[in-house]
This record gives structure tokens, C-alpha cells and sequence, in this order.
């Protein structure tokens, strides 16, 4: 039976300052090297000073996953050398001598699958190495310290995962949950890095990284999947090793350092005392953090009744649901899904759609308002949305100026269903015998009124005019 | 003008205009440009003191508001950062550092206008009990300059002693400050734990160690501590203390105070000299109104190596930065692959320093982490309870705070073991945070003898009052450089 389990780290970029001193936790827009302090450069002397903050996320993001939280939390040093660790050693969370991590034995559902949480340890993240020069010969390592010391949290899984689909689906839920949260945002540049460790029946765990998009990673295990079964067709023996996920050519590749073998020597981080979670903190935690997407999704369906399907869809992306949250009443809240769900999708969906979206909570509110009183049909509806991401302009003013506002009146009516019945004899005739064919007419006679009839005011009409007939 | 002065009398006479700060800084570097080449106290000097002594005197002239220092010379161990001062951990590591910002203790001594007099001497990032393990060379003992001064803030209290400052901060990891203060005659004191901001100081054992303030008499480290002591936003370490005042009631006596006698360390392994220092100073105290009872303390026994598995342990982590990358000395890196490069560099770590970053990483490695560091923070338990219990006895313990007095220079650099157990009678206080003050009390064949008190947890105020009933008994030479 083929094992998967997962490494996932998340900055928490929701953060103002980094870890343990006040530099940016953002540090994706500095200059190299113009985000440090002596505290992340590690200078001699320098002291770590705990953001407390972050401490609140990463528990947080605990009970999110349905994590048991200890009563006191420490920090251990892991011991290595390498070039983007500025005191050459990372400061982390470690349980192996008892529980001391921000969270631990943890659990999510997906799709009836029960995936355990093993840990969740608040760490920095080290600096980058960025390799320039053209040729081997040339080539020189600059090192960025603006990451160094920038707020993680480092999830871990249970061997629980059964295929690559399981897992993608699994960081779909995990990447909207902790942007749902507002710890972090997935989507950033480096923020939501997977690593994974597989092993197929009988074989030894092989780790994956370096893993650079969270979406490849499912490509790798599958790559993986294929490679350890082809080598125990063979008899070959699988070794347990570390490889790495080569982007360019789709493949993973033996890593010749031997992390694996690697002492980090752990020990505890006296520089900051055990802090204490008080049940206060957890409790408060528990009223004010954001709700969760299963809740968000419960209460959508059994409030509004808005469709399950759509619900799914508005509540796992925090955009959405936050969107939808500003502009609902309770009388309009399904028409605000659907408009969401439905006419919105496609054009707010990547990061620089959202950033330059023109349409305000009010617009929809505005907008699935009109619908509801008829002011407006669904089909003038769309093309109002269309002008409202166009130019930003209100409501109202495109319903007038568009010149889509509800032809109610019969005798405007009237004229045109007069015209379809004579346009379109064959189809009156078959509407005559077969009613659900009906709907051919009225679509008819939204095209000759460019969408804007009433439907069921045109519904009505020409089911008179047939039974009259 | 003499230089041998409290530093009640420096305010006093300053005030008077009898010097000033200037002319007391001119006084001072005089005498250190005479007596440095026979002590080598310091690494470094402040040229800027005078510079910054006029400055202050312009103040006082001008009646401005001026800081409890007045101008006072004040020596810092080298392993404190000094904003624009190398701060070298007497280290080739280190030889080129300079720290873009002050320790907490040295810009609260310059909030008061203390001047900077200059760098003291330690052995390379504190490791070491005699000074001799400077990458720089020994400091010399005052008393006799054929002598170790005791260490590692050697050159702290040589700088004390041989009149080339005020007062000095040192740290005591294990004894740093105590030591150099017992054999030169001087007042050392290690604060409780978390008293005093470690923010600027170069980690040796982060959880071990203070900054501690030497000085020539018992009030003028109550005055020095009531400086730099307080919680500090730059380290999570610090506590709460209420901030009393150290100086207030510090003639109050020790009538009625219980003071326990550690049988452990004035018995076997002491020098005969010492135990009759010791027995002096107990029936001193017993004079002045105290009770003295004899207090076991077996724990006491594994506290060195409890304290070595630790402290190494430590080290070999907060030590792992100088890699040379970012600063330190210059060696290009061109040329090298990362890892030889790093061992290239750090083959320039000392012989002291070489061996603890062996042991520390040995003992924390897979396998024997059960073995030596858990075992060794067992120790360090048993003996903060065993000191809790003492605690509920007795006011203070006594011992003397060296078990041998001076010795020669490299007479024992060959042997680090029996250089570790020099710390035997000064380890507890640091493995249990409690604090601890040696007293100069008496002399023996030219060197000098000092007594040591600790008190429980934030006790420095009835530490120091005892140890000014003490001193006041006392009656010693002056230092003959």
C-alpha cells in the first residue's frame, strides 16, 4: 500500500515583524539585505525577542486542524551549518522530549479520509541563496538574509495519505483554511512550500523537496509512485533517501547531501523562557478567530438555503465569502451566492483580478436587489456585472444609462409577443400541444426586448395569448 | 590627586572641584599607559575618553542635568558590545568587530555618564578561569605580576585593582566575576539570574550567565548594579524585580542573620590558607551578631561537571555563528568551497575554546543527549532544590570563593581539569541562578584571599549589606603596582 505524508511550510505573512526581532515580516519588496537587524543577522550579542503575535496565529491555525494545544510551549535550537542560517542554527519547535510545540495530534477530514495532524511547530525561515554567473567556473552564491528569521509554521502529517489526489486535494483545503484564517496567503511568492515522503508496499520512505509550487507536488508523487514501482518489479531494492524535485525536467533526482543522516543536535532555547497558553487566550482564540469554511459552509446552506455546491464554492475561497459577507441581507443572500458563484467567477479569480476588481459589497447588494424586485432581469443582471467590472460605476446609474431596466408594461409587451406568434408559427403551434416548450417563446421574446421582459410577467402573457387561441 | 578612590569620594570631590572629569580621565590613562605593560588589562582604550570627560564637564559647568556617573572612568569586558569600540572576545575570530550598537549595560552606564575608559581582557569568549587563554595574552595580577589574575573577567578586575578605573562590568558564566575579584583583591558580584539585561553580551552559556559589576568597595557595586540592573524589551530572559535601591540601608548589619557554612567547600582540597581565612570570617560574622551553622550540600559535588556538560553544550551552539561570513577577521573566500572554508576558519578558535566546542557538540549529539545533558540538568535541579531547602535555614551561605590562592602563570594551563575545578566553589550560584558576592578579606603571602556570600533568588540587597558588614571589618594593603 502506497504511504504518503506531508511537510508543509507556511510563513505567516498575515505578520507584521519577523519572528523574533521588528524587521518586516514581508520582506518580498526590500533591496537585498536592507530587511535585517542585528537580532536576524544574529550579531553577536543579539537576542531573540518572541512575537507574541505570532504565537496567537500559529494557535490558531492549531485548533483549526483540531489539534491539542500544551499548557507550555518551548523553543529548541536544530544545530547546522549552511550559509542562510545567520547564527548557524534555526530556532524551532521540537516534541521528542514531550509535547512542547504550538500544536500536536491534530486531525482533518477530506472526503471521508481521516488525515492526522502529527505537529505544528511555530519556526524562522532562513535566508535565501541566490546563485549567479554563467558557467560553472563563474559561478558565485549570494546570500539575502531579508527572509531570515520570517514567521513559519512547519505542519506535519501522519503517513495518512493513500495517492497524489488525496494530497491535492487535502492542500486545496489546508491553503484555503489557513488564508481563511488570515494567517497567511498561499498564493504569495515561497509562502506555502510542500515537502512530501512516500513509500510504496514494502519499501523504504523516500523524501521529497524542494518542491518549489505545492501544485507540483502531486506531480512528483506520482513520478515517485511510478519510479519505486518499476524498481520493485525488478527486485531492485528501494533506498531510503532524500530526493529532489527537479521542475525542469519533471523528474526527482537523488540528492547527494546526506540530510538524512544529518545531527541537528536539538536542544532547548533558554534565550526564550516556556510560555505559558493560558486557557484564557485559547478561549478567546476560539470566539474571535475567523469562522471556519465547514461552518461557513453549514450555515450558508441551512440559513440562506443557498445550494450546496455553491456553497462550497463561496466559502473555501476566503475572497468570496468575504465578499459575500459585506453585501448580504437575508432576503438576498442566495441571489448574492449565485451572482458570486456563478457571474463573478472567472473574473475575479487570480490575485491581480482581485487587486484591480472595480465592484464594491454595495454593487452586488445593489445589483441582486434589482433582480429580486424585477427591476432588472438575471439575463440584464449579467450584462449590469459586466459594465460594473468594466467601469465601476453605480448600479442604477448602468440600469438607466444601458438603458436595461424591466420592460413591466403589457402593451410594450404585447407588441412584441404579437411579433413571435407571427415569426414563429411552427413553435406556437407545437407550444399549443406540448407546454414546457414554452420557454422557446419567452427566450424569443427576450431577444426581440434585449433581455430586459419581465419573464414571468411575459410567462404569463403568453400562455394567455395560446389559451386564447 | 590619587586614583584610589570610592566612588562616593569621586562625586564628592568632583563636586567639590577638587578634579575634573577630565583631569580624573587624564590621571586615569596616565597611569594605565604605566602599569599596561606589565598587567595587560585592557585590549582596547576609548581615545575619544578625554574628548567625551570635556563634554561632561561642560555640562556640570553649565549646571545642566548630569547623569550619577559624573564622568567616571568605567573598564568593559570585551565581550560586551560597544557601539563603535571593537568588541573582540579576546578572540582572532572577533579581532575586527565592531558592534553597530551598545549592550543594554553600556548605554545605561552612558544614560548616566559613565565614560567607556576602555576594553578589558578575558580569556577567548569567556572560557577560561585564569585569563591566560586570551587570544591576545594573559592579564598579570597586580599583586604579583608573575600571577594569573583569576578569570575570565581577568582584566576587569585587574583594572579595578591596579587603580586603571572606577569600576568594571564583567560576566560570571561560572565564576568570571568572582574569581579575578578574589585573587585581586577586589568586589565582584553575580546577580540573580535574569537581574540584568543580557542584550550586548557575546553568548557563551546563555543560561548560566550574568553581567556582573567589580568594583573596590561593596557600596560602589550596590551603586554600579542600581545602574544597570532592570528588565529589558531586548531580552525575554529578564525578570521582575521590583527595582529597589541597593545603596539604601547597605550599613544596616547582619545582627540576627543566619548564615550557613557550606561544609563541602571549606574542607577537604582547600588551601590551608584559605580555610583559615574562612574561619576568620566566620567568627567575624559571629562577632558582628550573626549565626553561623554548617550547611551539607552534597549536590555540590557533580556541579562541575554538571556545569561543563551544560555550559559546553551552550557554547557549541551560540559559538557556531562565527563563521566568518558576515564579520569577524580578514580571510578572503575566494577560492574555497562553503565547508572547507568554515573549517579553514574555525581552526583559528583557541585551544580552551576548540575543546568546548568538542565536548558541547559530543554531548548533545544523538545518542548521548540522555546521557550528559539531561543528566546534567538533573544535577542542576537537584541543586537549586537543595539550595531552596537551604534557603528556608538560613539567610546567606558562606565559602571561600577560591579553594587556592593565586597561582602562577602557566603552571596549570597544561591541565584544563584541575582549571575546571577552580569553579567548584562558584558553579552553584550559576546553575541555580541565585547570586553571589566575593569580598577581598584577607592576604597570604602577598595574594590575596576572598570571601563569598550568596543569598536566594533577588536577595542582592541582603547579599551586599552582609557583605559591607564584612568588609568593614577588614583591613587590607594597597595594591603595590
Amino acid at each position: 500500500m502506497t504511504k504518503i505524508g506531508l511537510e508543509i511550510h507556511c510563513q505567516l505573512t498575515k505578520l507584521e515583524s519577523k519572528l523574533f526581532c521588528s524587521c518586516k515580516a514581508d520582506y518580498r519588496s526590500f533591496e537585498p539585505n536592507s530587511n535585517i537587524c542585528p537580532v536576524c543577522m544574529g550579531l553577536p550579542g543579539s537576542l531573540p525577542i518572541l512575537n507574541k503575535k505570532a504565537i496567537e496565529k500559529a494557535a490558531m491555525l492549531s485548533i483549526a486542524l483540531g489539534c491539542k494545544i500544551p499548557p507550555k510551549i518551548g523553543f529548541f535550537r536544530k544545530n547546522y551549518f549552511y550559509p542562510d542560517l545567520p547564527k548557524n542554527f534555526q530556532i524551532t519547535q521540537y516534541n521528542a522530549y514531550g509535547p512542547t510545540s504550538i500544536g500536536y495530534d491534530g486531525m482533518i477530514m477530506i472526503e471521508d479520509k481521516e488525515i492526522k495532524i502529527r505537529r505544528i511547530q511555530l519556526e524562522e525561515d532562513p535566508g535565501r541563496l541566490v546563485y549567479s554567473g554563467s558557467s560553472e567556473k563563474t559561478q558565485i552564491t549570494l546570500v539575502d538574509y531579508n527572509r531570515a528569521g520570517t514567521p513559519l509554521v512547519e505542519m506535519v502529517t501522519e503517513p495518512d495519505f493513500e495517492n497524489p489526489k488525496q494530497v491535492r486535494i487535502f492542500l486545496n483545503i489546508l491553503a484555503d483554511l489557513v488564508e481563511n484564517l488570515d494567517v497567511a496567503d498561499p498564493y504569495l511568492e515561497g509562502a506555502f512550500r510542500v515537502d512530501g515522503n512516500i513509500s510504496i508496499e514494502k519499501g523504504n520512505r523516500v523524501e521529497i523537496k524542494n518542491v518549489g509550487s505545492f501544485r507540483d507536488i502531486e506531480k512528483a508523487l506520482h513520478f515517485e509512485i511510478t519510479r519505486q514501482q518499476s524498481l520493485a518489479e525488478r527486485g531492485i531494492p528501494i533506498p531510503a533517501e532524500t530526493r529532489h524535485w527537479d521542475e525542469a525536467r519533471k523528474i526527482t533526482v537523488s540528492s547527494r547531501s546526506k540530510e538524512e543522516e544529518q545531527d541537528y543536535r536539538y536542544f532547548p532555547e533558554e534565550d526564550i523562557p516556556r510560555i505559558i497558553i493560558e486557557k484564557s487566550l485559547l478561549d478567546n482564540l476560539k470566539k474571535t478567530m475567523p469562522e471556519s469554511i465547514m461552518s461557513k459552509k453549514e450555515r450558508y446552506i441551512n440559513k440562506y438555503g443557498i445550494q450546496t455546491q455553491v456553497a462550497e464554492v463561496l466559502s473555501s475561497d476566503k475572497f468570496y465569502s468575504d465578499l459575500f459577507e459585506q453585501s448580504h441581507t437575508e432576503r438576498n443572500a442566495k441571489e448574492i451566492a449565485n451572482l458570486i458563484t456563478t457571474d463573478l467567477k472567472g473574473f475575479a479569480d487570480t490575485k491581480e483580478q482581485r487587486e484591480q476588481l472595480k465592484l464594491t459589497p454595495k454593487h452586488l447588494a445593489d445589483l441582486a436587489d434589482a433582480v429580486l424586485n424585477n427591476k432588472i432581469t438575471r439575463a440584464s443582471g449579467k450584462t449590469t456585472l459586466q459594465e460594473i467590472l468594466k467601469t465601476g460605476k453605480p448600479v442604477s446609474e448602468i440600469i438607466s444609462s444601458l438603458d436595461l431596466g424591466n420592460v413591466d408594461d403589457e402593451s410594450s409587451l404585447v407588441k412584441a409577443i404579437d411579433e413571435v406568434f407571427i415569426e414563429e408559427q411552427k413553435a406556437v403551434s407545437e407550444a399549443k400541444q406540448n407546454p414546457d416548450t414554452i420557454n422557446y417563446l419567452v427566450g424569443k421574446v427576450m431577444r426581440k426586448t434585449k433581455g430586459k421582459a419581465n419573464p414571468s410577467l411575459t410567462l404569463d402573457m403568453i400562455r394567455k395569448k395560446l389559451d386564447s387561441q | 590627586m590619587t586614583l584610589a578612590i570610592s566612588i562616593s569620594q569621586y562625586i564628592q570631590k568632583l563636586r567639590d572641584g577638587e578634579f575634573s572629569s577630565e583631569e580624573f580621565v587624564a590621571k586615569t590613562l596616565e597611569r594605565i599607559n604605566k602599569v599596561e605593560k606589565n598587567l595587560h588589562a585592557f585590549i582596547s582604550i576609548n581615545e575619544n575618553a578625554i574628548e567625551q570627560a570635556k563634554q561632561i564637564d561642560k555640562k556640570i559647568k553649565a549646571k545642566e542635568k548630569v547623569g550619577s556617573c559624573f564622568g567616571m572612568p568605567i573598564s568593559i569586558k570585551d565581550n560586551i558590545c560597544t557601539k563603535g569600540m571593537k568588541t573582540t572576545c579576546a578572540s582572532k575570530m572577533l579581532e575586527d568587530f565592531v558592534a553597530p550598537y551598545d549592550a543594554t549595560v553600556v548605554s545605561k552606564l552612558k544614560l548616566e555618564d559613565a565614560i567607556i575608559i576602555g576594553k578589558a581582557n578575558l580569556d577567548e569568549f569567556a572560557m577560561g578561569s585564569t585569563t591566560e587563554y586570551s587570544y591576545f595574552g594573559p592579564s598579570r595580577n597586580p599583586w604579583n605580576t608573575d600571577y594569573v589574575p583569576g578569570g575570565s573577567s581577568g582584566g576587569s578586575g585587574v583594572s579595578v585593582s591596579a587603580l586603571e578605573c572606577i569600576a568594571s562590568l564583567g560576566s560570571d558564566t561560572g565564576g568570571s566575576v568572582r574569581s579575578p575579584a578574589s585573587f585581586c583583591s577586589v568586589v565582584g558580584l553575580k546577580p540573580t539570574y535574569g537581574l540584568i539585561s543580557r542584550y550586548g553580551l557575546v553568548s557563551f552559556a546563555n543560561s548560566i550567565e550574568q553581567i556582573g559589576p567589580l568594583a573596590r568597595t561593596v557600596e560602589d557595586v550596590a551603586f554600579i548594579l542600581n545602574i544597570i540592573a532592570g528588565r529589558d524589551s531586548h531580552d525575554n530572559t529578564t525578570i521582575e524585580s521590583g527595582a529597589p535601591d541597593y545603596t539604601k540601608e547597605i550599613d544596616i548589619g547582619v545582627s540576627g542573620k543566619k548564615i550557613g557554612i557550606i561544609s563541602e567547600m571549606v574542607g577537604e582540597g582547600v588551601d590551608k590558607d584559605v580555610q583559615s581565612a574562612t574561619k576568620h570570617a566566620i567568627s567575624t560574622f559571629e562577632k558582628l551578631g550573626a549565626e553561623c551553622i554548617p550547611i551539607s550540600l552534597d549536590s555540590a559535588q557533580h556541579s562541575v561537571a554538571a556545569y561543563y556538560t551544560l555550559a559546553s553544550a551552550e557554547a557549541s551552539s551560540n559559538l557556531a555563528r562565527f563563521d566568518n561570513l558576515r564579520y569577524g577577521f580578514d580571510f578572503s573566500v575566494e577560492g574555497y568551497e562553503y565547508n572547507s572554508y568554515i573549517s579553514k576558519v574555525r581552526n583559528n578558535l583557541g585551544p580552551e575554546v576548540t575543546r568546548r566546542m568538542l565536548l558541547g557538540t559530543f554531548v548533545l549529539s544523538a545518542g548521548y543527549y540522555g546521557k550528559y545533558y539531561q543528566k546534567a540538568q538533573k544535577v542542576r535541579s537537584l541543586i537549586k532544590s537543595q539550595l531552596v531547602e537551604s534557603f528556608k535555614k538560613v539567610d546567606l551561605l558562606l565559602a571561600p570563593t577560591m579553594p587556592i590562592l593565586p597561582f602562577k602563570i602557566g603552571e596549570k594551563i597544561d591541565d584544563p581539569l584541575k582549571i575546571y575545578l577552580l569553579d567548584i566553589n562558584t558553579i552553584i550560584a550559576n546553575l541555580s541562578g541565585i547570586p553571589a558576592i566575593s569580598v577581598p578579606f584577607a592576604m597570604a603571602d602577598g595574594l590575596p584571599i576572598g570571601i563569598q556570600l550568596f543569598a536566594n533568588s533577588l536577595q542582592e540587597k541582603q547579599l551586599l549589606q552582609s557583605a559591607y558588614a564584612l568588609q568593614k571589618t577588614t583591613k587590607l594593603p594597597e595594591v603595590p603596582i
